[in-house]
């Protein structure tokens, strides 16, 4: 029952982090519950389809269609997520001001919470079907039902556990700053999402590895202790990367980086605008 | 008919399509009652090999190689085919994560 535990854990918690992220990201957004809620809703659902389907997926494009099928949805959360933050490069600073006036959480509205909710998603999906394969190969193999419900709610609930403890860790971030730290973790989540496709696009024969092994910190952070996971997760860490895959995250980090900077109205003379209508001394915080 | 040849061997020399024209028929690695059979298999260096994962166990594995950088879920009764290398010598481990206690084994690259 613990081993099944411990596996659930580790396929929900990457899913369990992304909510928590996206949760941070979308405070002050009308109705971000529901949609987040949505995501993960279908997402369970597509997750049972997609392990029915597994034995075609994995068939499917000459043996290659399980690797084309995760590079396709990891790049779809990294598209939604650079759109997230540059939307948020442009609007986050008035949302953030607004909310500090008023002292508490605004509903803004008409935030980009579709792709969001498409982020949360796809985390759901990936993770969410290797776990129903898992649970289900389980019973299978005539492992008792007991144990594993028992094991499965253990693990779901450890993982939610800490995604919750992400999520409130993140409200403790005074307004002024927040969305600069949320703005900072979706970037880095996007990028190792990006080298993470990549990999996939390798092991499918569509990139080339460029190298094999950049470099290897496994004896110092392995990537399979607690800490190296958590790490994997949040920003990418990987403990022996490909080349392309380093080549995928800068570039990611790099591209998505430099259209947060162009959009944002700070950055430009126009910007002042949101700031000029009040002297607090926070807004130079924002920076 | 000449430049088709050329150009089916540049795609296999920039690594752009699998070797399936180059490769023989690929290396058989059975999963059976969660172990992998054989445990240990040698491979030739400096080349791309073709793996066959045949799981003939009910219950899915998960094919994962840390070394390797490869991971793949193979449903019950099914196999999988997975690309490795070019690698240098030396061992590989690869493990089963669904079973992790006896999926074990080791790719041998000389």
């Amino acid at each position: 029952m613990l081993g099944a535990a411990v596996i659930v854990f580790r396929e929900i918690l990457e899913a369990a982090l992304i909510i928590a992220i996206v949760m941070g990201a979308s405070r002050g957004v009308a109705g971000r519950g529901n949609w987040v809620l949505g995501g993960v809703g279908v997402g369970i659902v597509g997750s049972v389809v997609v392990a029915a389907l597994a034995g075609t997926i994995l068939e499917a494009m000459d043996g290659r269609g399980q690797e084309l099928f995760n590079a396709g949805i990891l790049l779809a959360a990294v598209v939604m997520l650079a759109w997230h933050n540059v939307w948020m490069s442009a609007h986050g600073r008035a949302l953030a001001s607004q909310m500090k006036k008023v002292g508490h959480d605004v509903s803004a509205g008409m935030k980009p919470l579709s792709a969001l909710a498409l982020v949360t998603l796809f985390a759901v999906l990936r993770e969410g079907s290797e776990t129903v394969l898992f649970l289900y190969g389980l019973t299978a193999s005539g492992t008792g039902g007991l144990a594993l419900v028992g094991g499965g709610m253990l693990g779901l609930a450890a993982g939610a556990a800490i995604g919750w403890f992400l999520y409130r860790g993140l409200l403790s971030i005074p307004i002024g700053r927040f969305f600069s730290v949320t703005g900072w973790l979706v970037l880095f989540l996007a990028a190792g999402l990006a080298a993470n496709a990549a990999g996939f696009l390798n092991q499918a024969g569509l990139l080339p590895a460029l190298s094999m092994q950049v470099w290897d910190t496994s004896q110092i952070l392995s990537q399979q202790s607690w800490f190296g996971t958590l790490l994997h997760i949040l920003i990418g860490y990987h403990d022996r990367p490909l080349g392309i895959e380093v080549v995928s995250y800068v570039v990611t980090l790099t591209v998505i980086y430099i259209l947060m900077r162009w959009v944002d109205p700070s950055s430009t003379r126009s910007g002042g605008a949101h700031r000029q209508t009040s002297g607090e001394k926070g807004a130079r915080n924002y920076s | 008919m000449r430049s088709t040849h050329v150009i089916v061997a540049g795609l296999l020399a920039l690594g752009l399509i699998p070797q399936t024209y180059a490769a023989s028929e690929g290396y058989e690695i059975v999963i059976l009652n969660h172990r992998f059979e054989p445990a240990e298999l040698t491979v030739p260096a400096g080349q791309k090999v073709k793996l066959v994962v045949d799981n003939r166990d009910a219950s899915p594995e998960e094919f994962e190689s840390k070394e390797l950088r490869r991971e793949k879920v193979i449903p019950g009764h099914s196999k999988a085919t997975i690309w490795v290398g070019p690698l240098t010598s030396g061992e590989y481990r690869f493990f089963g994560e669904f079973h992790e206690e006896t999926a074990q084994g080791k790719l041998i690259v000389k």
